[in-house]
């Protein structure tokens, strides 16, 4: 990779966001500043309702921040107002997304559910099944290629569903909880995943989660309280080479 | 990779069911289409067979299909004789019904002077009447078949040729006999009081009545100046052969076409709405896979292509099998089922606009749908 690791990807400052007006308003994030750097793997921890989610769409470019700056892989995209117009391609370059459920299109199998975001990206066919199906041998689902994602046990989607956010190589990874569907032990298999990816393609990966069994897996972990960050560092992370 | 393709593979069975679903519903709107075509085809079919210029029919009376009507037979000769009448003739129509082979037929008698204006158009297989008595040809509707022979009043009538698709405004099928056995038969059939005031020989001449004089005229006559001379004459008046079309589409058959019309017109609107929802409910149980394709980054392009393709192929597809569904059942209708092609492109043009404009509501929905809502929490 020609980028060096320590590099801040995801730089956010003084990002506020509220749903509402007035006596229905919520403050979900309140002038809230982030900055993750590349190889680093980072969770996001908080009650129910603390944010987190709204957190992560605002890293993803889905909604709109009320306030602040975010700058993804060195480019400025908000300061007050977006500054790229074309949000679903800055995702389909920058952003792979890891959904709790795992949200993979029921119509296509699980090779095709990965070929197609390398097809949006403008690969060739051929080109795309061929690397689509690297990627599923890598996350050791290859022998599942050919089947329809209903009939995937819940790993193995879950695994599909990874391939998928890697396929374009984005720097960025934004996973919500995506062990929730898996027991420990696949929970484990799939962090140390994607620990490997983060530090082999220099990306960083942000994850919500609740599991406390694989807090060691994260460099860093921080709590959401009153829509503001806390880095918490009594819980001895993994390390982060 | 086509999504569109993709899904319907996925959901074959459902898209198959919601297909022929659709296709049932088109092939009905194409039979009413028919029945309205074959209805007024039937109608002028009767009134365009003689292929003549101009009816002369008892005054005061829309005769003789509107309404009965009565000319003295002597009548022929006198408008064979006016200048510009290429060739007369007298004809008879009554409805009628027989027995033959243990069921009742109704049938619609034409009696025509041989030789003369009024006969049948084209002879579809055997000959045209050869005999002065008892013999006749028949529209293949009535199920008689050639050669067979048959009871009309007290004589027996043998099958020498038969006709298409000529029948009357209701729907019975048409036969034809010379004039003098279409008289015969006409009094045989008459009340009994009639019959009994014929055998005490009071009146002859009521017998020998017939429906009309139809006339084909030379081609450089003017059939309304003729009209206007018959008009003279006592008894009678005359109407050109577009005068006797409007006054049958008018009162003959205007109520059943109004009838049908407005019923086809409500049968266009459900199928429309039934369209529209189908690929809008479609559409809506996709919107979280539409989210996710947001999310993953495909463009609208992408997403617009899914729903509009299926709409589409979904509306082709209940067209062309109720299509096909049709031509293969019209045949069995009890009246013609008349489809011109250009109905058939109406209404592929009308199912076509349906499915573009459904699918408008389902790509307004789909692109507001929040990427957001794919993450769910
Ligand atoms: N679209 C929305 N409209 C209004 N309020 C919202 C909306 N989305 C989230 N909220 C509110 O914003 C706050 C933060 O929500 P968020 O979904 O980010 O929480 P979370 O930390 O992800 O919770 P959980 O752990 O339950 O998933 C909550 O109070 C929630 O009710
Ligand atoms: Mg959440």
């Amino acid at each position: 990779m020609a980028q060096g690791k320590g590099e801040v990807i995801v730089d956010l400052k003084g990002v506020s966001k509220h749903y509402g007006e007035g006596e229905t308003r919520v403050d979900a994030l309140r002038a809230l500043d982030l900055s993750v750097q590349a190889g680093e793997v980072v969770a996001l921890l908080g009650p129910s309702g603390s944010g987190k989610t709204t957190l992560l769409n605002v890293i993803g470019c889905i909604i709109d921040p009320s306030a602040g700056q975010v700058a993804l892989d060195g480019e400025m995209v908000f300061d007050g107002r977006w500054l790229r117009r074309d949000l679903r391609r800055l995702r389909l370059d920058k952003i792979g997304f890891i959904f709790q459920a795992h949200n993979l299109l029921p119509f296509l199998t699980a090779l095709d559910n990965v070929a197609l975001v390398l097809h949006l990206a403008g690969r060739s066919r051929a080109d795309a099944q061929a690397r689509a199906q690297e990627l599923l041998d890598y996350l050791e689902v290859g022998h599942r290629a050919r089947a329809m994602p209903a009939l995937l046990s819940g790993g193995e989607a879950q695994r599909v569903a990874i391939a998928r956010a890697l396929a374009n190589s984005p720097r960025i990874i934004l996973a919500d909880e995506p062990t929730a569907a898996l027991d420990s032990k696949r929970a484990g298999i799939v962090m140390d995943l994607l620990r490997k990816l983060a530090s082999e393609q220099d990306a960083c990966i942000i994850a919500v989660t609740h599991d406390e069994k694989i807090f060691d897996r994260f460099d860093k972990l921080f709590h959401l309280r009153d829509g503001r960050l806390e880095q918490d560092d009594t819980i001895q992370a993994g390390d982060p080479q | 990779m086509n999504l569109a393709l993709r899904d319907v593979q996925h959901n074959l069975f459902r898209f198959v069911l919601t297909c022929l679903g659709l296709s049932l519903l088109m092939a009905v709107v194409l039979a009413m289409i028919g029945i309205y075509n074959g209805l007024v085809a039937d109608a002028l079919n009767i009134v365009r067979a003689p292929q003549v210029d101009l009816w002369v029919v008892e005054s005061g009376t829309k005769g003789p299909f509107a309404e009965a009507s009565k000319v003295p037979p002597e009548t022929r000769d006198a408008v064979a004789r006016l200048f510009g009448v290429a060739e007369a003739g007298s004809i008879t129509y009554q409805t009628i019904e027989a027995d033959h082979a243990g069921s009742t037929l109704r049938l619609y008698v034409i009696g025509y002077e041989r030789g003369r204006p009024g006969g049948p158009l084209q002879i579809a297989e055997g000959r045209n009447l050869q005999q002065s008595h008892f013999e006749m040809v028949a529209d293949a509707k009535t199920g008689l078949a050639l050669g067979d022979k048959m009871r009309l009043g007290r004589n027996r009538f043998t099958v020498v040729g038969m006709v298409r698709d000529t029948m009357n405004s209701g729907g019975d099928p048409a036969v034809f006999i010379t004039l003098a056995d279409a008289q015969v038969l006409q009094s045989q059939l008459a009340p009994a009081a009639a019959r009994v005031q014929a055998a005490r020989g009071a009146s002859m001449s009521e017998q020998a009545t017939v429906a009309a004089v139809i006339a084909r005229l030379e081609p450089t006559a003017d059939a309304a100046a003729l009209g206007r001379t018959v008009r003279q004459w006592k008894h009678l008046q005359a109407m050109t052969q577009a005068e006797q079309e409007n006054l049958l589409i008018r009162s003959v058959v205007d109520k059943a076409r109004r009838q049908i019309g407005l019923f086809l017109g409500i049968l266009l609107s459900v199928s429309a709405v039934v369209i529209a929802l189908i690929i809008y409910t479609m559409t809506m149980e996709k919107l979280k896979q539409i989210a996710t394709l947001k999310l993953i980054g495909a463009p609208d392009r992408t997403i617009v292509g899914l729903i509009v393709q299926q709409s589409l192929v979904l509306g082709l597809a209940g067209w062309g099998f109720g299509l096909v569904l049709i031509l293969a059942i019209k045949d069995n209708f009890p009246r013609r089922v008349v489809l011109e092609p250009l109905n058939v492109a109406v209404l592929g043009a009308i199912i076509f606009g349906v499915c573009i404009a459904a699918s408008g509501l389902g790509v307004r929905a789909a692109l507001k749908v929040d990427p957001a809502t794919a993450l769910g929490g």
